[in-house]
């Protein structure tokens, strides 16, 4: 069947990725999750299901947990997106942010596809300043699934990086 | 938006937070030939109250309503639903008037609207209209709309006086889409007894509903466990949900009957515990 396009269809878009600017002409149809990994080179995104469920592919929109896999990247032109390489960004090589230190601590993670989206979803309960319960830190975490390590230990990756956040101790490298 | 949703008609989609209708393009079940991407229209967005009535803005994300003091004050029946709707991620990202659009039977936000007797407002080249709520959803996914109309605000009426609320619902986890559930406001006069009461269904058929029969059965009433099991049982009588593989259509009348029935109780409660003073505004 002709599918009619209003035009050309291209669509030239900057989207700024961690404080710096990728421009790009992309088909109106790209997803922003494709767009971070095929455009940008970022791979540190993960696709998972591709449908919005398992939270792999979780960024930060303005500063907010979003599924990059249910949006456009021509939504995301002129919006400032974060994404798991832009927790290091300012850090001395092999040093990791406070959050992923305590993931590496309380082992966290295994095989680590989930583990960006997790970050994702979970590094803006870091700035969080009133006391969160464990039941509170697993609703902000259930969008995301981990299928070999559970949820424990990421629970407790939270709290451990949250501490030292209200500490304002730094973690050792 | 409305010039090209009359331009496009049934070949024109809305895309407001995308987060069901994107899935369903992902998975190729929707192919519409243009999307209306409607995001920058700030103008869609925002809660406002005016002469007691609420008015949410269709792009209103539903992190924002979440939050949102004016309506826990006034309407927790809604603030009580949005904790049940699927996770943080998504609640950035979805919107009231998409949610509302989309009708799912199983999802939070049309059957809290449904039993509040909300309106929703439709705004066309043609012009504008209002739908109530109990005429809007006409059978599985499928709304009111025409093709060239769009959802543009809800409005949900003031909830009276000595007023209880209570949602409960059921998922096989915190997140998922309800199995069943129920949304319902309880109205009492100053002596306890039953003035009024809305009873909204989850997952009980094609679409949002609610439960007149057992609506019937609490008015004049004093609440107690008795009746609260007989608006329940009631409330399942004419309804046929349809099975699948998280539950069978028995399994599930039998699931929404007890969350009918906790429900009531709750919202019962909560009217009492205010002594049929102003009691939607306990926050």
């Amino acid at each position: 069947m002709e599918r009619a396009m209003p035009d050309d269809g291209r669509r030239r878009i900057t989207v700024e990725i961690n404080g710096r600017e990728y421009t790009a002409e992309v088909e109106p149809r790209l997803l922003l999750s494709d767009f971070i990994r095929h455009e940008a080179r970022l791979t540190g995104t993960h696709v998972g299901c591709e449908h919005g469920v398992c939270g792999a592919c979780t960024v930060q929109l303005e500063g907010e947990p979003v599924r990059s896999c249910l949006m456009f990247a021509v939504q995301a032109d002129g919006r400032s997106l974060r994404t798991v390489e832009g927790m290091t960004d300012g850090l001395e090589e092999g040093e990791l942010h406070p959050l992923q230190q305590a993931f590496h601590e309380k082992h966290g993670l295994q095989c680590g596809f989930c583990t960006p989206g997790f970050l994702m979803s979970l590094e803006p309960l870091l700035l969080e300043e009133r006391e969160l319960t464990d039941r509170e830190i697993r609703e902000e975490l259930a969008g995301n699934l981990c299928r070999c390590t559970g949820y424990q230990n990421i629970v407790e990756a939270v709290k451990l990086a949250r501490e030292r956040m209200h500490a304002g101790e730094t973690p050792e490298a | 938006m409305l010039g090209l949703l009359a331009e496009h008609g049934d070949e024109g989609k809305i895309l407001a937070g995308g987060q069901s209708l994107v899935p369903l393009l992902n998975f190729r079940l929707a192919h519409p030939e243009n999307l209306i991407d409607i995001n920058r229209i700030g103008a869609l967005a925002g809660i406002r109250r005016k002469n007691g009535h609420l008015y949410v803005g269709t792009l209103t994300r539903h992190s924002t309503m979440e939050h949102s003091r004016v309506v826990g004050e006034n309407w927790p029946l809604l603030t009580e639903a949005m904790k049940f709707v699927a996770h943080p991620q998504i609640r950035n990202r979805g919107t009231v008037g998409g949610s509302v659009a989309h009708a799912d039977p199983a999802a939070e936000l049309p059957v809290a609207f449904l039993t509040l007797d909300a309106r929703f407002k439709a705004l066309s080249r043609r012009g504008e209209r209002t739908i109530a709520a109990g005429d809007f959803f006409i059978t599985h996914l499928t709304t009111a709309l025409e093709p060239d109309e769009a959802l543009v605000e809800i409005e949900v009426p003031p909830v009276a006086p000595g007023t209880g609320y209570a949602f409960t619902e059921f998922a096989r986890r915190h997140g998922d889409f309800a199995l069943g559930g129920a949304s319902v406001l309880v109205t009492l006069d100053s002596a306890g007894v039953c003035e009024r009461a809305a009873v909204g269904l989850l997952a009980a058929g094609p679409t949002p509903m609610r439960a007149p029969g057992a609506e019937e059965v609490l008015a004049g009433e004093r609440i107690d466990e008795k009746v609260a099991r007989e608006a329940a049982s009631r409330a399942i009588a004419d309804i046929s949900p349809t099975g699948d593989i998280h539950g069978s259509a028995e399994y599930r009348r039998e699931l929404i009957e007890v969350m009918v029935r906790r429900a009531i109780q709750k919202a019962t409660e909560r009217a009492l515990a205010r002594g049929g003073s102003n009691g939607a505004s306990d926050a």
